[in-house]
C-alpha cells in the first residue's frame, strides 16, 4: 500500500489498482466536531477533482474531491451513523470509500507523506 | 458629546482594517483557543471544541468573551428626556423601563428594517441615563447613526474602557453567588451594580443562549482579574464564539447580518413581543408606518424554525421550496444543533407557509432535502422569571 496526499487534505491510499480515500488529520482538526458525512453510493463513477464525499462540522460544510478517475467500489455507510469517527481516526477508521482507478497515473502529482508534512508545515 | 470614529475602521462598514484585540485576547491562546478574525476583532472560535462547550454551557456555567461589542451610555438632564431621544430611533417603550431593567430592541431605518438589534437598561436609580449595547460589526456605524440624531441636550458616551464578559448556563448564578454577588433574587433582565470576588461590575441577567446566566461589564483593566477569578470556579468553563452560535440558534434567538438586516422588518422577524402596546400606538419611531401596517395587515414573509428530517445541516443563503419546487424562502442561520441531536435553522418563508407542521424542500448540494417548519426555539429557555 502507497499513500498519497493533496493540497486540499485528503489521503488516498493505494493497493493495486484501488484507492482507499478520506481526509487527513490537519483537516480533521481545522473542521472541529464532525457532525455530517455524506459518502458516494457504489458503482458511481467519479473523476479526478470532482466532490466524491461531504464532511460537515458545526461550523462548516466541506467537500471532499476525489484526486483519482475511477469507480465507487466500496462506501464506508457506518460512519454516517458515527461521523465523530473523522475527529477519532481520521486516516483509520474513518475512510469515505474506495475507488477503483483507470487512470493510476494520476497519482504522480501527488503528494507523499514526507512532502504533506512539510506542505502542512508551511500553512 | 463623545463620538470615535476610527481612522483606522473602513468607513463604509465599520470594520477595522486591522484586527483589534480584546483585553483577554492572550488568556485566549494561553487556554489554547483557536483565534478567528470576526467582526474587526481576533476571537475565541473554539477551546476544547464546540460540541462539548455547547453541552457544559447547557449542563454548568459557560464564561464568553464579548467584549467586542459596543457598550455606550445616553445620559440627559432626565429619565424622559433621554428615553424620548431614543424612542426615536427604536420601537420599544423606553420612557416605561423601570430603573434597574433592561429592555431588547432595535434601531430602525425609515422602511422598518433593522439597522441593528441591542439591549437598554436603565440603572437602578438612573434617572437621565440609559445603557446601551450593540453588535460590534455594526457599533461604529450605530454610534454615527445614534449621535446624528440627539437632542442637544442627550449625550453619547462610548465605553471603550469597558470590557464585557457574559456568563451563562444553570449554574451562572451560583457561581456569581459564590463570589459574592448578591443576584439569586434577580429575575430575567434585571440590571445593576454588583461586585464579584471584590472586582465591581455592571451586571444584567440576560444573555444570548437560552439559558439563565449574567452579561458582565467591567472594567478593561480588571476583565483579566475577573476572568481567572471565574475561570477557578470548576462549574465554569470557557465557550467560544462557535458555540455560541449554535446555542442562540437553539435558542431562537436572532444574529444581525443573517436573521435581520436592513430588509427585514421586526414584525417580519417576528419580534413584535419587543414593541410595547404604547409604541404600536402611537408610533414615533422611524418606519413606524410600515411596522403598523403590518402588525395590522399581516406580512408576506416571515421568519420561522426549519427543522431537516435528516442529518444535512443546511446553511445560510439555502433555498427553501415549497411541494412543487417552488422557491418560497431561504435559510438565515442553519447548522447543527448539539442539544437537538441534529440539524436545526431559522430562514424566511412566505407568511402562507410558515404555520408550525408545513412540509418544505431545503436545496442543499442541488437536491431538495425534506424539512419541516417548526415553532421557535428548538431548545425551550430557562430564563429566570419570579413568580407573578
Amino acid at each position: 500500500m502507497t499513500k498519497y496526499y493533496t493540497e486540499d487534505h485528503e489521503w488516498i491510499a493505494v493497493t493495486g489498482n484501488v484507492a482507499t480515500l478520506g481526509i487527513t488529520d490537519y483537516a480533521q482538526a481545522q473542521l472541529g466536531d464532525v457532525v455530517f458525512v455524506e459518502v458516494p453510493s457504489i458503482g458511481r463513477k467519479v473523476k479526478k477533482g470532482e466532490e466524491t464525499a461531504v464532511v460537515e462540522s458545526v461550523k462548516a460544510a466541506s467537500e471532499v474531491y476525489s484526486p483519482v478517475t475511477g469507480t465507487v467500489v466500496a462506501a464506508n455507510e457506518p460512519l454516517a451513523d458515527s461521523p465523530i469517527t473523522v475527529n477519532e481516526d481520521p486516516e483509520g477508521a474513518a475512510w469515505f470509500c474506495k475507488i477503483e482507478m483507470t487512470d493510476p497515473s494520476e497519482l504522480e502529482v501527488l503528494m507523499d507523506e514526507a512532502a504533506y508534512k512539510a506542505f502542512v508545515a508551511g500553512l | 458629546m463623545t463620538t470615535s470614529v476610527h481612522a483606522d475602521h473602513d468607513p463604509h462598514s465599520g470594520v477595522p482594517l486591522e484586527p483589534l484585540k480584546t483585553p483577554l485576547y492572550d488568556a485566549h491562546v494561553a487556554l489554547g483557543a483557536r483565534m478567528v478574525p470576526f467582526a474587526g476583532y481576533l476571537m475565541p472560535v473554539q477551546y476544547e471544541g464546540i460540541l462539548a462547550e455547547h453541552a457544559h454551557c447547557r449542563a454548568a456555567a459557560g464564561l464568553f468573551d464579548v467584549s467586542h461589542m459596543g457598550q455606550a451610555t445616553l445620559s440627559g438632564p432626565d429619565h424622559a428626556t433621554v428615553a424620548r431621544a431614543l424612542e426615536a430611533l427604536v420601537p420599544a417603550d423606553i420612557l416605561g423601563l423601570e430603573p434597574g431593567r433592561q429592555r431588547y430592541s432595535q434601531l430602525l431605518n425609515e422602511r422598518g428594517g433593522i439597522l441593528d438589534d441591542l439591549m437598554v437598561h436603565r440603572a437602578p436609580g438612573a434617572d437621565g441615563t440609559l445603557g446601551l449595547v450593540v453588535n460590534a460589526a455594526c457599533k461604529v456605524a450605530d454610534y454615527a447613526h445614534i449621535a446624528a440624531r440627539l437632542p442637544d441636550d442627550v449625550l453619547l458616551e462610548i465605553h471603550e474602557e469597558r470590557a464585557l464578559l457574559a456568563l451563562q448556563g444553570p449554574e451562572a448564578v451560583d457561581v456569581l453567588t459564590s463570589l459574592g454577588a448578591d443576584v439569586a433574587g434577580w429575575d430575567f433582565m434585571d440590571v445593576g451594580p454588583a461586585s464579584i470576588a471584590g472586582i465591581p461590575v455592571f451586571l444584567s441577567r440576560s444573555g444570548y443562549t437560552g439559558e439563565d446566566g449574567f452579561e458582565i461589564s467591567v472594567s478593561a483593566d480588571t476583565v483579566a482579574g475577573l476572568w481567572t477569578v471565574l475561570m477557578r470556579d470548576s462549574r465554569v468553563r470557557p465557550i467560544g464564539l462557535g458555540a455560541r452560535d449554535s446555542l442562540r440558534l437553539e435558542g431562537g434567538l436572532c444574529l444581525y447580518g443573517h436573521d435581520i438586516d436592513e430588509t427585514t422588518t421586526p414584525v417580519e422577524a417576528g419580534l413584535l413581543w419587543s414593541i410595547q402596546k404604547r409604541r404600536r400606538e402611537e408610533g414615533g419611531f422611524p418606519g413606524a408606518d410600515v411596522i403598523r401596517t403590518q402588525i395590522a395587515g399581516g406580512v408576506v414573509r416571515k421568519r420561522v424554525g426549519i427543522r431537516p428530517d435528516g442529518r444535512a445541516p443546511a446553511r445560510d443563503g439555502t433555498e427553501i421550496v415549497d411541494d412543487n419546487g417552488v422557491a418560497i424562502g431561504h435559510v438565515t442561520s442553519g447548522g447543527f444543533g448539539p442539544t437537538v441531536g441534529g440539524p436545526v435553522a431559522m430562514g424566511y418563508v412566505a407568511a402562507v407557509q410558515s404555520r408550525p407542521g408545513t412540509r418544505v424542500g431545503l436545496m442543499v448540494r442541488g437536491k431538495a432535502l425534506p424539512a419541516e417548519i417548526v415553532s421557535l426555539p428548538f431548545v425551550p429557555a430557562r430564563f429566570r422569571r419570579a413568580p407573578k
